[in-house]
């Protein structure tokens, strides 16, 4: 993208200004390379966010902005009902409620090199990654219904882990109002094996080492030490939520887009009778992926217990990236309720949100940005500065610089491996292609994407992490 | 003459497919899409699903259509290889033929999430071909 197409504000804000059918201007948080590095789409995708009807204040893209259906990835909106305001099924996105957990470990990694491979391969197989991999639990439709209603809780209360680890999940666990009754029968199928499941493309399981403090008073907030190992697990809800993602974009598309101008904008006004099924659905797939990553964090228990039988693992936080959530914000000196869509995008509350568990209620919310498998993650908190720039909200990780199309022409799955092996990091796949197509080289400078976010007050940065073992299909 | 491709796009992948009728289009399209996901000559056509769909319009009969391939293969834990697509109108029918996944044998690279409305398009080259494109969330 050309910086001069844009009317730069500060040296981290870039606007387009309401033109045509714009309601609200267009603000990307972004350096000058980074703008630089982004697809033109960007600037057409956040251009025509910002014509949806009762969209307020802004259409913003996150400096990890890319290419995506309709709303950038890397993007954020809220809409308010009582304007007519819509809620977009690619506004969330397919993977809906994605999103990344971080554990601590009562590890240093100083003692790391000598149970190293054991882990990596414990790990490897324990969870279940990768293209048509399944989970040992199955559901019936009546504990079906009661995942998608309860999320992290119900996984809690059948043995997945303790109600301490739902304090610091976002909505303690578990979405409000969710609906399986607007949840298909094929969405609910595709998920019948799927549960305690990673995933394939850019979902992960990390042990990473805290390699660098920024803001050394929040980490303590955190709970990180220097050299501790932590566990990040990104991944989403699965198969269920792809499919709500396809039915109800199907839905959405088929209901017209009248002057929308483009139709992967497709979307329904809030409280249509489709949005309110939308919402109940999407609110059910939000539970289904909190469940998983629940599964998961109690697999990765067990994993390590196999290895080192004195761990503890106790969760540090869980945030997810694709949603649309309920939330109060100032709008010209009143504070509505408004639908905070954010596609790829992190909630960042600052300090003293009644939303933060208390250990963090003066920090701000933790920001977990998932970087490569051979570069690096962030931890970052959440400011106050954030609620009136982006409505809270903060970047969720380095976003792609070249398509895979490329990417897999351009490496070796093997030779990536060896590579990162040599730098002292172990990768556990079943496809090479795959690690290919993920290739740290193919991912914009997570450095700089951090960096940004905190020179625009988005978030500030607490923890640097570098990966040692990564479990990826 | 039928074939297909892939075309870049930022985070994923698009699949096209070109033929001298919209039918085969359809069925390249989806040969492109299972190679999205694993190594296509290694997928024997060994078993075999019959799938229906419709939509109001051509273009997204082809995503509905593609959806409809990422269904079978999600809940069946198969990959097909063979496409034999019949389109009437706005509605088709369609034979599968395909196998289980076998990681070790298919090397696998990637689950496709769903077909979307990006960059999605049937359309009748200037020169007759049909072609038959969309963006897959991977």
């Amino acid at each position: 993208m050309n910086p001069q197409s844009l009317s730069r504000r500060s040296e981290f804000e870039w606007w387009i200004e309401p033109a045509g059918q714009m309601r609200v201007p267009a603000v990307i948080y972004a350096d000058t390379s980074l703008i630089e590095g982004m697809d033109d789409k960007v600037r057409e995708q956040v251009t025509n966010v910002a014509t949806l009807p009762g969209i307020q204040r802004a259409a913003y893209a996150m400096p990890d902005a890319h290419w995506g259906y309709g709303f950038p990835i890397g993007g954020v909106a809220a809409f308010d009902p009582r304007e007519g305001g819509v809620i977009s099924a690619g506004g969330v996105g397919f993977d809906i409620s994605c999103g990344v957990r971080t554990l601590h470990t009562p590890f240093n990694f100083a003692g790391l090199e000598r149970y190293k491979a054991d882990l990596a391969e414990v790990l490897f197989r324990t969870i279940p990654a990768g293209v048509g991999s399944t989970g040992d639990i199955r559901l019936e439709a009546q504990e079906m219904d009661a995942m998608l209603r309860g999320g992290a809780r119900w996984a809690v209360s059948r043995g997945y882990g303790t109600t301490q680890d739902l304090d610091f999940i976002e909505e303690g666990g578990s979405a409000a109002e969710a609906k399986p009754e607007c949840v298909s029968p094929e969405a609910k199928n595709r998920q019948s094996r799927e549960m305690g499941t990673l995933g394939s493309g850019n979902h992960y399981l990390e042990v990473q080492r805290v390699a660098e403090f920024f803001d050394s008073a929040a980490a303590a907030s955190f709970g990180l030490q220097q050299d501790e190992l932590v566990v990040s697990i990104h991944c989403g809800s699965r198969g269920l939520g792809h499919q709500i993602g396809t039915d109800y974009l199907k839905g959405m598309v088929a209901r017209g887009y009248g002057q929308i101008p483009d139709r992967e904008l497709a979307c329904t006004a809030i409280h249509s009778e489709l949005g309110q099924q939308y919402l109940g659905a999407m609110r059910a797939a939000t539970n289904c992926a909190l469940a998983n990553r629940q599964i998961l964090t109690h697999l990765v228990r067990e994993a390590f217990a196999q290895v080192l039988p004195d761990a503890k693992l106790t969760l540090l936080y869980d945030v997810s990236h694709n949603t649309c959530k309920i939330e109060r914000h100032t709008i010209d000196g009143s504070t509505r309720e408004l639908f905070v869509h954010r596609k790829g995008a992190t909630r960042s509350f600052g300090p003293g949100h009644p939303a933060l568990p208390a250990a963090y209620r003066h920090t701000g919310q933790p920001v977990l940005i998932g970087g490569t498998m051979g570069t690096e993650s962030y931890i970052l908190a959440g400011t106050a500065e954030s609620e009136r720039r982006s409505f809270s909200s903060a970047c969720h990780g380095a976003g792609r610089a070249m398509s895979r199309t490329q990417a897999a022409k351009h490496w070796r799955g093997e030779t990536l491996i060896e590579d990162l092996r040599a730098r002292g990091i172990l990768i556990r796949t079943r496809s090479f292609r795959g690690v290919a197509e993920e290739a740290p080289g193919a991912y914009k400078d997570v450095r700089a994407v951090a960096e940004a976010a905190e020179h625009a007050q988005l978030a500030r940065r607490v923890a640097r992490l570098v990966p040692v073992i990564c479990v990826k299909d | 003459m039928p074939r297909w491709e892939h075309f870049s796009h930022g985070s994923d992948i698009g699949v096209r497919g070109f033929a001298a009728t919209p039918d085969e289009a359809f069925e390249q399209a989806a040969l492109a899409l299972t190679s999205v996901v694993a190594d296509l000559p290694q997928v024997a056509p060994i078993n075999t699903i019959e799938v229906a769909c419709e939509a109001p319009d051509l273009d997204l009969l082809l995503m509905s259509w593609l959806n409809a391939v990422i269904y079978e293969m999600a809940v069946r834990g198969m990959l097909f290889s063979e496409f034999h697509v019949a389109i009437s109108g706005h509605s088709l029918t369609a034979t599968l033929r395909g196998e289980k996944v076998d990681p070790e044998r298919h090397l696998l690279a990637v689950e496709a999430k769903g077909a979307t409305v990006t960059a999605l398009n049937v359309a009748r080259s200037s020169g007759g071909e049909w072609v038959a494109q969309c963006v897959v969330d991977v």
